[in-house]
């Protein structure tokens, strides 16, 4: 069956193509593999770059690899480079895709012409069988991470001003999760609940709004470092203590290794991460290292506690410089 | 008596803020007259009239039309009551076809295909002569055209009041004939005229009555027979008549001995072809010719208001190069420009502000007229053109048309200007007005001014000028003075009959 | 001092009638919902001093960025009839800019500050000047011109520093951002201050005013007056550039730190609704830098206000939306007429009644 159908492609494609498809499956042992990495462009997150950095590092010549790379926010430009490196022959095409749906036909495509996918950071909607692996982060595992600690820690009383991040993204569904859990059965109390849409002065100003409104709160739970940033702003401008020894618990997300730096000076508490790096298991799931029975693969989150980070850690696992 | 008033306006009070701009005005319109409704600037002409086609509301007073008492809102009310208004600005939509302006806003515009409109527009065109194509964009028409398109609008609204408001201030004769026709066409078919006019002549070729208005109040109603226009005249100003012929007499041997203040060769602009052209200090020239003969150009190429293309200048025998408005400033020439609205006045501002603008640009962005400063150049103007408004902080644009200019005179007058070229400065104006700027010419000129005077009016330039140069085509054909500075020789000039002419050297 | 309060009256309050209304609505609206809204409160701070605290500092400080920016923009919008929405993508450059600069240095210290103050407002008068251009001499629709650097700015701004969030610590950095030691108001506060003496100062001692009123008004007659009205563009643009260099580099300072793509995010809407609640005519013209800066004070307290009542920050938007949209429609000058006629109806009706009860 899946021979008739590459036969009918070749019949179809332009020659090109079938002469490429030829040529990689006479030679591909000898040169270098030659991967094509469909991202979003570094300038989108810190954690973007650190992933795109990351992917550059291990896919490097040094390491056997012909490096393609292709950076778009767009899906239909996503689909469009695809298909471009498909036809140029690569032997691995690597997707952190825009958008979920819309890739069947051209991993349909990349499978009839021999490329094999993996998928990276984000799921998309296709059928299993139309790529190897996906390596990606449960965001939700992140924010129960970081609840988990949260309790860890027994406070007599949880008061959490909840700053969330642009409402809908994978980050802030995954870590407002946990946390709204605990809101809603008791556990802890809300003073508030807030997006600030990944911008830090308006997460300064939402702390601000409760510092002057007269509220106590305890627990700052910003759901990415520059929020967390912003509301520390907000805290130091009005002399309320934070971090280790202080009044109020701050915690924050994506492990900056400023972020780690402000953890190792205890003037925060905790950081967690959605890992970017996705990169070496992938290319040892390539070069055969690692073998995975499931197709889904969790990439490890990290969390970072003041008490127990060392400079090791922010080296290993900060994000930019 | 014989015939029922048509439209009667009874004790019309409008207040505008500090101000009574009618005071109990009454206003008779019969079936089939033509009726001049005149009066200075300022005497409340503009405002009985706005009153009437509802732009305005009245603060007392009622309207009748047919016996009727009526109440108008909106110019739509007017409209549906068959009042229909040509304004002195043209009011219609430059960037619209000519079909477009005639049927737009219209009840009925809606549903009529483009096609058939087009048609219709055409037919009206046609019938009235005006030289204008249905398809055409009304702002690639001249002034004139664009003016009778605004007419014919108006009488294919099928009104009962015509009010025309100053329609010929941007026509010349051919088509003022051409209007006056038209307006005895309609007032045969029964249609009442209220006709606003500067040009006397104008309402004694046409009219039937005449209703004067001075300072917001009623001075008279009249029929033309017993009132002859030196009186009309005195009733618009108050004042008898003596001192107003008393002008312009020029003793042309003088002219020569002075020297040359400024001399073009060759000059040439992106609107205007090359020409020669000097004029000496104290002297007082005209540039005439019909409409579009190109002597707005011709001037606004010495002032650099146009790209310059070409052409040697000399300012006091030096030779300079003018090619930018501010070049020609710092040399000393002022220019008063065409079409006061867009390109004189600054509405918005202060007359204060539009007073100093012009030295204050020549001043530089770095020095700027100290407040203090502004207000008394500002006073000490308003007060010697005798500037009617209420303050020296009102926005220039609520002034009357006269007024505005004469704001914008002393704007030019601030400057000290050493050659002052003033395109139309009577335009549009009251005749009070018109004197005291005629006057203000002769005595700048005595002073050693060099002014170049253009006016539509050729009998006002024959009064100002010593020194008439004659445009036909965009080309100067001719230069008038001494004993040739009379009417008949300059409308030959400007026809082209006489060859004497042509040959200005 | 008194032709000064008679000058308030007679041109001024007319066009400041609106945000002043505005500002006095939401303080009583505020008074009644929680009488302590307004209560400022010396506190120490986490670096010692001793500031003052409060919704009302709150709001003041926070409008900071924007009152700035709406200055600039009213020139702007003055001398061009259109407005610049590259204002906020603008100032992240400007913020980038100074961040490089700073961190190139080995320390920080006050000379490297203002070498990088001066960087960044170099970079931004020259993407003004650029808009500028684009206005004056190549004649495009301000909005048009501006989007090119609306949509790429934020980019060239990730190009400068190549990491999405430089990090910088220093005391001169909060000293610009949050409180100079031993001063209790806010930094951002005596900037906007300063930055509108310059504008006084800039009104006082050119005929910038003037000028600009009379390209905005009438760029044909301004023009045969001698003025360079393209110069006079360029220039309302570059000094739109130095304010927004300054609002970036106080983004910037607060909290030391650049994120490009959220750094003053949106806030071009903003400045442009601050210039129109300033009762200045988006179409050009004349102008008062005063009206703009209430402006933005009401923005600000319209969005504290709404975060004080738990408002969900993604509604915020919306509601500040519908007061925004009252605002304007309230000032236009349709509204105004109907008002007066109304009022003048009012007052004559008045007369007539007691006419008729006269005659009874």
């Amino acid at each position: 069956m899946k021979r008739f159908k590459a036969l009918a492609l070749a019949a179809v494609l332009a020659l090109s193509l079938v002469l490429t498809a030829c040529g990689k499956t006479g030679g591909g042992s000898n040169g270098p593999i030659k991967v094509g990495v469909i991202n979003n462009p570094p300038s989108e997150s810190g954690y973007r770059e650190a992933n795109v950095k990351d992917m550059e590092a291990v896919f490097s010549a040094a390491n056997g690899y012909e490096l393609k790379t292709f950076y778009s926010i767009k899906n239909d430009e996503q689909l469009q480079a695809a298909q471009g490196f498909i036809t140029e022959g690569v032997d691995y095409l690597l997707i952190s895709a825009a958008e979920t749906t819309g890739w069947d036909e051209v991993l349909t495509k990349a499978k009839e012409a021999g490329v094999k996918v993996y998928l990276f950071d984000r799921m998309i909607d296709v059928d299993e069988s139309l790529y190897e692996a996906a390596v990606v982060s449960d965001m939700a595992a992140e924010g129960d991470t970081a609840v988990k600690w949260l309790l860890d820690q027994n406070l007599s009383e949880y008061n959490v001003i909840h700053i969330q991040g642009a409402m809908g993204s994978d980050a802030q569904i995954g870590r407002t999760g946990a946390l709204q859990a605990q809101f809603d059965n008791g556990t802890m109390n809300c003073v508030v609940q807030q997006t600030a849409t990944w911008d830090e002065a308006e997460a300064k100003n939402i702390v601000e709004s409760v510092i002057n409104s007269g509220e106590s709160f305890n627990v700052i739970y910003a759901e990415n470092d520059g929020m967390a940033k912003g509301a520390v702003a907000a805290l130091d401008e009005h002399g309320i203590t934070h971090g280790v020894n202080g009044d109020v618990i701050v915690m924050g997300f994506d492990c900056n290794k400023w972020a780690l730096r402000e953890l190792k000076d205890g003037a925060w508490n905790y950081d967690g991460q959605c890992s970017p790096f996705q990169a070496q298991i992938i290319s040892d799931l390539i070069k055969g290292v690692k073998t995975s029975s499931d197709k889904v693969i969790i990439n490890e989150e990290k969390g970072f506690d003041a008490k127990t980070i060392t400079d090791s850690d922010i080296d290993t696992y900060g994000l930019g410089e | 008596m014989q015939t029922d008033p048509l439209l009667q306006m009874r004790h019309i009070v409008k207040i505008f803020p500090g101000v009574l701009a009618l005071n109990g005005v009454d206003f008779t319109l019969r079936k089939g007259e033509i009726h001049a409704l005149m009066g200075e600037n300022g005497a409340g002409k503009s405002t009985l009239i706005k009153v009437l086609t509802g732009v305005y509301s009245s603060d007392g007073g009622e309207i009748k039309v047919d016996g009727q008492v009526i109440s108008i809102k909106s110019p739509q009310d007017a409209q549906n009551h068959g009042i229909s208004t040509v304004y002195q600005e043209i009011t219609l939509c430059p960037n619209l076809t000519v079909a477009e302006n005639m049927f737009i806003g219209r009840e009925d515009s809606v549903w009529i295909k483009r096609k058939d409109y087009e048609k219709k527009a055409d037919e009206i065109l046609s019938n009235l002569g005006i030289p204008a194509r249905s398809t055409q964009e009304l702002g690639n028409c001249s002034l004139a055209v664009q003016q009778m398109v605004a007419i014919a609008r108006a009488v294919d609204m099928k009104c009962k009041v015509l009010i025309l408001d100053e329609p010929t201030s941007s026509l010349d004769d051919k088509e003022v004939n051409m209007l006056f026709d038209l307006m005895r066409d309609l007032k045969s078919k029964g249609v009442g005229i209220i006709f606003v006019t500067h040009f006397l002549e104008q309402v004694y070729e046409v009219s039937d009555r005449i209703t004067v208005l001075r300072n917001g109040e009623l001075v008279g109603e009249y029929t033309v027979e017993e009132l002859p226009q030196v009186e009309l005249v005195s009733k618009m100003i108050g004042k008898e008549l003596g001192e107003l012929s008393s002008m312009g007499e020029h003793e042309e041997a003088e002219e020569n001995k002075k020297e040359v203040f400024y001399e073009a060769e060759g000059l040439s602009s992106s609107d205007a072809l090359p020409f020669d052209f000097k004029i000496r200090k104290g002297e007082v020239n005209g540039f005439t010719g019909l409409l579009g003969s190109g002597r707005s150009e011709s001037v606004r190429a010495i002032f650099g208001a146009d790209k310059v293309t070409g052409g040697n200048v000399k300012i006091n025998g030096k030779k300079v190069s003018i090619t930018k408005p501010i070049e020609a400033m710092r040399n000393g020439i002022g220019y008063l420009a065409e079409d006061r609205k867009r390109d004189g006045i600054i509405a918005d501002l202060s007359v204060r502000e539009n007073i100093i603008l012009a030295l204050q640009v020549m001043n530089g962005i770095l020095r700027p007229i100290s407040r203090s400063e502004a207000e008394s150049y500002a006073d000490e103007y308003i007060k010697m053109l005798n500037i009617k408004t209420a303050s020296r902080e009102t926005p220039v644009g609520s002034l009357s048309g006269g007024n505005q200019q004469k704001v914008i005179l002393a704007r030019w007058l601030l400057t000290h200007p050493e050659y002052l070229i003033l395109d139309e400065p009577t335009r549009g104006i009251d005749v009070g007005t018109k004197l005291e700027i005629q006057k203000l010419v002769l005595k700048l000129a005595e002073d050693g001014v060099s002014v170049t005077f253009i006016s539509s009016e050729i009998e006002e330039m024959l009064r100002t000028c010593s020194r008439l140069v004659v445009m036909r085509d965009r080309h100067i054909v001719g230069e008038l003075k001494g004993k040739d500075l009379n009417q008949t020789k300059v409308m030959q000039t400007i026809a082209g009959g006489e060859s004497e002419n042509e040959d200005k050297q | 001092m008194k032709t000064n309060s008679k000058k308030l009256f007679a041109g001024g309050l007319g066009q400041l009638t609106i945000p002043l209304i505005a500002i006095a609505l939401l303080v009583i609206f505020n008074l009644i919902r929680d009488p302590s809204f307004f209560s400022i409160n010396l506190s120490q701070n986490n670096d010692g001093n001793i500031v003052l605290a409060g919704n009302l500092i709150s709001i003041i400080n926070g409008a900071s960025e924007l009152a700035i920016l709406a200055m600039g923009m009213t020139l702007v919008t003055a001398a061009c009839g259109g407005q610049d929405i590259s204002v906020g993508a603008a100032a992240a450059i400007a913020g980038d800019v100074f961040i490089k600069v700073i961190k190139a240095g080995s320390v920080i210290n006050a000379g490297i500050v203002i070498l990088a103050f001066l960087s960044a407002c170099l970079v931004a008068m020259i993407f003004g000047a650029f808009n500028g251009i684009l206005v004056a001499v190549f004649r495009i629709q301000p909005m048009i011109a501006t989007l090119i650097l609306y949509t790429c700015g934020r980019s060239i701004a990730y190009w400068i520093n190549g990491g999405a969030t430089p990090n910088v610590k220093s005391s001169i950095l909060s000293g610009i951002g949050s409180f100079i030691p031993g001063i209790p108001i806010p930094t951002p506060v005596l900037i906007v201050a300063l930055m509108a003496i310059i504008f006084k100062l800039l009104f006082r001692f050119t005929s910038l005013e003037l000028l600009t009123q009379s390209v905005g008004i009438n760029e044909s007659a301004a023009k045969l007056n001698g003025i360079n009205t393209t110069f006079i563009k360029i220039l309302s643009f570059v000094i739109l550039g130095v304010c927004v260099c300054v609002a970036g580099i106080i983004g910037t300072s607060r909290l030391g730190l650049i994120n490009h793509e959220t750094l003053l995010l949106d806030v071009e809407m903003d400045a442009i609704l601050a210039v129109a609640i300033g009762g200045n005519s988006l179409g050009g013209g004349k102008f008062k830098i005063s009206g703009s800066i209430i402006g933005a004070y009401v923005i600000q307290m319209l969005t504290t206000t709404l975060y004080a009542m738990k408002v969900s920050s993604t509604d915020v938007k919306a509601y500040k939306a519908i007061v925004i949209i009252l605002l304007v429609v309230i000032g236009s000058p349709v509204v105004k007429k109907k008002f007066d006629k109304l009022v003048r109806q009012r007052i004559s009706l008045k007369k007539n009644d007691s006419k008729g009860a006269a005659q009874a």
